[in-house]
């Protein structure tokens, strides 16, 4: 039973994606394809990115272990949207025509804002894999708390993009501030608890 | 959530994309195509044209709306079709129907491009009057019925861009605004012109949203030499057909030189004043969308790029990227109009 809990979460990350290629390959993506590509990518990056930031508190509040033990790959494959998302910016939207990519990337507040969120979840995932982790020692527990930094860009990458409709951007902001908020209060708590015990 | 349905619209009623392609040559060899019509290879365009119809584009039979009233129907069998020639004509490629009335902005309705179709089914663009008000010797509110009266209905086929970096190709039916503006006849005072949308909180669902931070109604303006320029346009249909609610029914303003937000959607009022009137965008975010909105690769828009568009519909592999123009390439008809005006301070 534990063993099937790793590809089943595996297969189910990978829906959204074989969905979009179906999509694609069905020439239902709209009149404007890559438009409508760059937004699924982005919202599905920062979907991973949130269930990554849940699966802490989760285990915290039920005791499960089985939160925590899948929170890498949910990691990596907020990498690996971001990476898709990136990439058809890239070729669909610019067509690499690396110059304006270049304009983009540095004259575009949004852009920067959602390019360092990416650099920091390529840096985690390279920092991923555990020979990293015992290599990096306790430097690597302040390597990956940037996950926040990149959680709070990313919500700010797409608040900056929109027009008007702030509905999504507030309901991924109000998750975001619920996860990092149940953590400050965590930490307020036991750090008060240890100061009383002292 | 993610999986949309497939398209209901059969391939064989879809107008061949052949049939936009090259529409010049196409109208220069048309005996040619006229032979080829008869000998069955079928060309849903013309075929649903009614007869001694010359318009150069309808919509798919199986797409046509039913006349919003009874007296449209008269309006619309004496359509003047649109020119060979620029600048009511162009060459390029029509957006195909499907995608012109399925990919709007019109936040009435809902804020992602697919919400004017799906939420606008009851929206009644019968019976309508636009109120006219300011600076004229004629205010009042007029039907939209004795506005058409006089007005002979023709078809221009123009580029739209919009800010957004993505345009069209669409076939307008209208009249010039102009014609409309004389005959209520403003005065000396009159210096610009000012547009509002309906607002109806029953039948516009994007009106009660919490998360739209627009302050209904919509509203747009034009100076008063651009609202006489002969390319401004007065719409009621498009593809020879009434104008579908999610494109602005039952008449809304087409600038073809201006991005599209200018062309504001669902009239129901015209007011003329003295002083530059204060519009939705402008409002709203002023460093990003200025009153003019003339179509400008040389000022980009501070959050994206506007050198480029991408001309609908595309596919991902075989992408439209093309230059944007200067006033969206009208600007032989309209650039007098900024004769010593920096565009780039007066965007």
């Amino acid at each position: 039973m534990g063993k099937l809990i790793k590809p089943s979460v595996f297969g189910f990350a990978l829906l959204p994606f074989f969905a979009l290629l179906l999509r694609i390959y069905q020439n239902d993506l709209g009149p404007d394809p890559a438009q409508e590509l760059s937004i699924e990518t982005g919202e599905w990056t920062l979907r991973f990115l949130l269930l990554t930031l849940a699966m802490t508190p989760l285990k915290q509040i039920t005791s499960l272990g089985v939160f925590v033990r899948h929170r890498r790959m949910l990691g990596l494959f907020a990498l690996f949207y971001a990476s898709v998302h990136f990439l058809s910016w890239m070729a669909f939207l610019l067509g690499f025509r690396w110059f304006a990519i270049a304009e983009e990337l540095v004259e575009r507040p949004y852009i920067t804002v959602g390019f360092s969120a990416f650099l920091i979840l390529i840096a985690l995932g390279v920092t991923s894999p555990k020979a990293m982790v015992r290599k990096l020692g306790r430097n690597w527990k302040r390597l990956h708390r940037l996950v926040y930094l990149a959680a709070i860009l990313g919500v700010v990458h797409l608040l900056w993009i929109l027009r008007t409709n702030i509905g999504e951007a507030v309901l991924y902001g109000s998750i975001l501030a619920l996860l990092l908020g149940y953590r400050i209060l965590r930490f307020l708590h036991t750090g008060k608890r240890v100061k009383s015990a002292a | 959530m993610l999986i949309k349905k497939p398209s209901d619209i059969k391939p064989s009623e879809i107008t061949p994309e052949s049939v936009y392609r090259n529409r010049r040559e196409f109208m220069v060899d048309g005996s040619k195509l006229l032979f080829g019509a008869m000998a069955g290879t079928g060309l849903p365009a013309l075929a649903s044209a009614q007869n001694g119809d010359r318009l150069k584009a309808r919509a798919p039979a199986s797409m046509q709306r039913p006349a919003p009233a009874p007296w449209w129907v008269d309006k619309f069998s004496n359509i003047k079709p649109a020119p060979d020639a620029e600048p009511f004509f162009t060459g390029e490629s029509l957006t195909p129907y499907q995608d012109v009335t399925r990919y709007n902005n019109f936040y009435e309705f809902g804020m992602d491009k697919g919400d004017p179709s799906a939420n606008s089914g009851a929206f009644k663009p019968d019976p309508w009057s636009v109120q006219i008000t300011g600076e004229v010797a004629k205010p009042g509110t007029y039907h939209l019925e004795d506005i058409l009266k006089p007005v002979d209905l023709e078809e221009r086929i123009y580029r739209l861009r919009c800010v957004e970096a993505w345009s069209m190709v669409i076939p307008w039916i209208g009249f010039p605004l102009a014609d409309l503006i004389k005959r209520f006849e403003p005065t000396a005072n009159a210096r610009y012109v000012e547009f509002e949308t309906l607002v109806d909180r029953n039948s516009m669902p994007g009106v009660t949203s919490r998360f739209a931070i627009v302050d209904w109604p919509y509203r747009e303006g034009l100076r008063m030499d651009e609202a006489m320029n002969p390319l401004t346009m007065m719409v009621v249909g498009l593809y020879g057909n009434y104008l579908p609610s999610q494109n602005g029914a039952p008449m809304r303003l087409i600038v073809p030189w201006k991005y599209g937000f200018k062309s504001i959607k669902s009239i129901v009022k015209i007011n003329f004043r003295q002083t530059q009137p204060n519009t939705t965008w402008n409002d709203l975010q002023a460093n990003e969308y200025g009153f003019f909105a003339n179509v400008n690769p040389g000022v980009h828009h501070p959050r994206w790029r506007q050198d480029m568009e991408r001309r609908l519909p595309q596919t991902l592999f075989s992408r439209q990227h093309i230059e944007t123009r200067l006033f969206n390439g009208y600007g032989e008809h309209v650039a007098h109009l900024y004769d010593g005006m920096d565009l780039a301070r007066y965007y």
